[in-house]
């Protein structure tokens, strides 16, 4: 059942596997976290602590737990995927009833130690378990409406446990991620069409769903003057922020805007502002720079990969990473409304950086695993 | 074969997932460009927004106050002075329990209960950074008491402002004027108005010059953060204190006058001849400025307002009265300056005169017998004057009236101003379309009628009369005071009125008379004081208008009238005789005969003026003011 040879599955060594990392990516992801780290210093107004002591732990920790995910067999992975989606789904389900609230949304499970964010797991093990699904279906079968059922559910299940939460951003967020891997997965296109067009038709419904404050951060949005002080203030201020960085910045602790606290959550939802502040253009380029080789890496794995499975989770990790960003900074800029996603490895944040590095794991994973021919169904 | 067909759809889905990975990457780059574009927008191309507009968010402009100019009097007396304002002021955040540091401050200060709950109320209401006011004018003794105690009391400052002070209290109220709070209606726009505890200038010097004393505001500079703490300091800028100002007064004699004048509505002036300078010039009864910048509470501004004998007013430039015989001095130059009488013009007396139907009478029943000009000036003969008026005639007289300064503006700057009046046919024929009676020019000689004129007028009537024919201007400040606060010494070369030096010797030697011969009207108010003897006329008016028009009433004339019914007793005088210097104008409202309510006042402010004459004596000797009111302790 099981083959061992180089092309087609035979079992690799542990050193060979370590070669067969991409340390590259490893470096990029470190160098990105390090930003992070310095910004964190920064908004605690030159202090390791509370922020960037922590968050360097972490990522410590991190990256070790990714190289391990890299390292074990993705045919474990991919028999696992099912499996981690139903835990991530129950735990998901338990913040429902046990989950310590923050900011008039119940987010987080308290394990003593920590705090545990669920909406952040499921996001990959979403990834795992519609790439795993994917994987095990002809052409033909992807054709077939019925055969969509199953992909669909295991999108919208936690999507609507986690807009109950209630958390917005994140549901979006896995909708896209989601509909990205269908479009991957050969989804016709005219099906996408179909369902957006849908989609349009339910706003004014789904308009009635949504909590009051989510309203008003739309209407906001649309018109961030009405309410200076109030809903509108957080858009205004930031982008008071990120212009006044200008080209150079203000100089590293220099910022105004964030010392001065009229930048909110500046070490989470808005550190890209703050980064923007301090090093301007230049600085918010180097790192979008950065995200952008991350992606590059990302593709590259994805395309390489022999197995539909590991194409699929590639991109799929790679998507969720590029929404993050994209979703994260378009709010800062004031382009889209304010939703609560962290920029990632540089926001202050445990569930979400350590759920990232484990999706990181994974495109190792991939990456490592790349000339390995997997069965479509692990039970062939 | 079927394997074969599998590979093929291996391959198939591999194609197209790079198809469509190759449509997502470029979907996703797009998107990433954009957000490069909207950041460039932002940080380079619109930056300089935004730079300003964090500018302003982190900046806060506080304004200082700057200390306003001080009044001082001729001699470098402090007449208007900051004092030092003490405030006990409270930071939630550092007290933590507001009410037992409340309980604490009582027990070493007096808090009232009012404050007492105005705090409790703000502490609730406002951030806990944000600084309250517990009370302020504090003593120096309960400012040291609250500093040995400090260690017990977190959260408790001492905080220095400044307040107006006045030392001489009410003595010349009315010329310092006061300030106060700033009004709505006041706004200017200027930000220092807007400051919570300043105060400008409401009356008096202090709102004629309310712009020189207010300086310009300092500004401090402080980054705030979101919720408006301070941080820091960046910038201080203390702004230039406001100008000084040196008054004309002699601070000693104003007080001296004012005291003088007592209990009664009265107002008195002195000035020097030559110059305008008035050395004094007070108004009775007055206000306490203290009260007002303190802030008058109600009960003082009630009595203030009810009271009979308008302390409000200042009644050496706002009072008007008829100025009853002392206007015989204008109706003697007329006469004299027209060719129309001479000297020795002779006028026989017997108690009254008709024009028609009409009877005018002299206030002597029995009559002066034949009096010269001499004669009727000495002892104020109605008569002699009904005669003079009527052969020189209203045009004439106006016209002298005008000269000598009555009906004419004398500006002071000072809020109330009023110019007197003088009237003339035309004036007549406009106001009531009737013609000018001659019965009303013989009441206009002898200064009844419709002529009304401020003391600050008769003043300077009098200086003018005494110091040469120069049409002197009464002078308040100095030195002429220019818009950026410089000044120049005032200009003393006044321009002569064209008055022969015979005809005022002529009126110079009967007022002399009045005064020093026997049966002057003021002989009882002679300065004996060899070398400052003064010269002057008695004047009583009747009481038709006075200073308020509702007071007046009707015309009848006997002892017992009521005192608002009793007629003014006016005196303007001068001394020395010999080489005049000082001159001066006194109004008792209501005090009866001139001789015997105004002159006794004029004898002794001109005798006390002469005392202090620095020329006299040592100036220094000469400042033996009385004790300035609250002086700290």
């Amino acid at each position: 059942m099981t083959h061992y040879s180089r092309h087609d599955g035979a079992r690799i060594g542990l050193a060979q596997r370590m070669l067969q990392v991409n340390w590259t990516l490893v470096v990029l992801i470190c160098l990105t976290a390090s930003i992070g780290f310095i910004m964190l210093y920064s908004a605690a107004g030159g202090n390791f602590e509370p922020w960037a002591t922590r968050q360097m732990v972490r990522f410590g920790i991190g990256i070790l737990g990714m190289l391990f995910v890299a390292m074990i067999d993705i045919r474990i992975w991919m028999k696992l995927a099912y499996v981690a989606f139903g835990v991530s789904l129950v735990l998901l389900a338990a913040v429902e009833f046990a989950g310590t609230g923050a900011g008039g949304a119940q987010r987080w499970i308290s394990l003593g130690l920590f705090n545990l964010q669920p909406s952040e797991l499921v996001k990959i093990a979403m990834v795992l378990a519609l790439a795993r699904y994917f994987h095990g279906r002809s052409h033909e079968q992807i054709g077939n409406p019925l055969y969509l059922v199953v992909p669909l559910l295991i999108v919208f299940v936690p999507a609507a446990l986690v807009m109950k939460q209630p958390d917005l951003g994140t549901a979006v967020l896995m909708v896209a991620v989601g509909g990205a891997i269908f479009f991957l997965a050969g989804v016709r296109i005219w099906k996408f069409i179909l369902v957006v067009l849908g989609a349009l038709a339910a706003i004014p419904i789904g308009w009635q769903y949504l909590h009051a404050y989510q309203r008003q951060r739309i209407l906001t949005f649309l018109d961030p003057e009405q309410d200076p002080l109030g809903s509108g203030y957080h858009i205004l201020q930031s982008q008071i922020a990120l212009g006044s960085g200008g080209l150079f910045g203000k100089g590293y602790m220099q910022g105004t805007q964030a010392n001065l606290n009229f930048l909110p959550e500046k070490q989470t939802d808005f550190i890209f502002t703050m980064l923007s502040e301090e090093f301007g253009f230049v600085g918010a380029l180097t790192l979008i720079g950065l995200y952008l080789l991350l992606l590059i890496y990302g593709y590259a794995i994805a395309l390489r990969s022999r197995s539909q499975y590991g194409r699929l989770v590639a991109l799929g990790i790679t998507s969720t990473f590029f929404l993050y960003i994209f979703i994260n900074v378009a709010m800062v800029m004031g382009l889209i409304p304010v939703v609560g996603v962290p920029l990632p490895l540089v926001s202050y944040g445990g569930t979400a950086l350590l759920a990232l590095l484990f999706g990181f794991g994974l495109l190792l994973n991939v990456y490592v695993y790349r000339d390995i021919r997997l069965a479509r169904t692990t039970e062939d | 074969m079927a394997k074969k067909k599998k590979q093929k759809k291996v391959v198939d889905r591999a194609k197209l997932f790079n198809r469509r990975a190759l449509l997502l990457g470029g979907t996703q780059l797009g998107l990433l460009s954009l957000l490069v574009g909207r950041l460039y927008y932002l940080q380079v191309v619109d930056s300089n927004k935004y730079v300003v507009l964090a500018e302003e968010n982190r900046v806060n402009l506080r304004l200082l106050a700057p200390p306003r100019g001080r009044i001082y009097d001729r001699y470098g007396v402090e007449i208007a002075s900051n004092r030092q304002n003490y405030r006990v002021i409270l930071v939630v955040e550092q007290a933590r329990d507001v009410r037992k540091l409340l309980k604490d401050l009582s027990g070493i200060i007096d808090i009232s209960e009012k404050d007492h709950w105005r705090v409790l109320r703000d502490a609730a209401r406002k951030r806990a950074f944000v600084p309250i006011l517990v009370r302020e004018n504090l003593s120096w003794k309960e400012v040291s008491r609250i500093e040995v105690n400090a260690p017990d009391l977190p959260g408790v400052t001492i905080e220095e402002g400044q307040r107006r002070f006045y030392p001489y209290s009410n003595s010349a109220g009315h010329i310092l004027g006061y300030v106060a709070a700033v009004s709505e209606a006041e706004q200017t726009g200027d930000p220092l108005l807007q400051l919570p505890d300043f105060q400008i200038g409401k009356n008096g010097i202090e709102r004629a010059h309310d712009n020189l004393f207010r300086g310009k505001a300092g500004a401090s500079q402080i980054e705030v953060n979101a919720v408006g703490r301070v941080i820091r300091e960046l910038k201080r800028d203390e702004g230039t204190p406001g100008y000084d100002i040196d008054l004309t007064l002699d601070m000693g004699l104003q007080q001296y006058t004012y005291y003088r004048l007592g209990d009664e509505s009265a107002a008195a002036v002195v000035m020097d001849i030559h110059t305008g300078e008035l050395l004094a010039m007070a108004s009775s009864p007055s206000f306490d400025p203290n009260d007002f910048a303190d802030g008058i509470d109600a009960k003082t501004w009630k009595g203030l307002l009810d009271n009979k004998k308008a302390p409000l007013t200042n009644k050496t430039i706002a009072g008007q009265y008829a100025p009853g015989s002392t206007f015989k001095m204008v109706v003697t130059l007329a006469g004299l300056e027209s060719g129309i009488i001479k000297p020795s013009h002779a006028v026989t007396c017997y108690g009254s005169t008709s024009i028609g139907r009409a009877k005018f009478h002299c206030w002597k029943r029995g009559g002066h017998g034949t009096m010269n000009l001499h004669n009727g000036i000495k002892q104020s003969c109605d008569v002699f004057f009904y005669d003079v008026a009527r052969k020189v005639g209203l045009d004439r007289i106006a016209e002298m009236a005008n000269r000598l300064g009555i009906g004419v503006p004398l500006p002071l700057g000072l809020r109330g101003e009023k110019k007197g009046f003088m009237p003339t046919r035309e004036w007549k024929q406009a106001q009531f379309g009737e013609r000018w009676q001659h019965g009303e020019t013989l009441v206009a000689g002898i200064g009844q009628g419709f002529i009304l004129a401020t003391p600050l007028q008769l003043a300077v009537m009098t200086a003018r009369i005494v110091n040469g024919g120069k049409a002197v201007m009464p002078q308040l400040l100095r030195r002429q005071i220019g818009p950026d606060g410089s000044g120049a010494p005032i200009a003393t070369d006044y321009p002569d009125i064209g008055i022969s030096q015979a005809s005022r010797d002529a009126a110079i030697r009967g007022m002399i008379g009045v005064v020093n011969e026997p049966r002057g009207t003021a002989g009882r108010s002679r300065i004996t004081e060899e070398g400052m003897e003064m010269g002057g006329k008695t004047g009583t008016s009747q009481v038709r208008r006075i200073s308020k028009a509702e007071r007046a009433t009707g015309v009848v004339k006997n002892k017992d009238k009521p005192w608002e019914e009793r007629d003014h007793a006016l005196f303007i005088g001068f001394a020395p005789i010999h080489d005049p210097r000082y001159a001066c104008a006194v109004i008792v409202e209501h005090g009866g005969g001139g001789s015997r309510a105004a002159a006794p006042i004029a004898k002794d402010v001109l005798l006390e003026t002469q005392r202090r004459d620095p020329s006299r004596t040592s100036p220094l000797s000469s400042l033996a003011l009385a004790a300035p009111i609250g002086q700290d302790g």
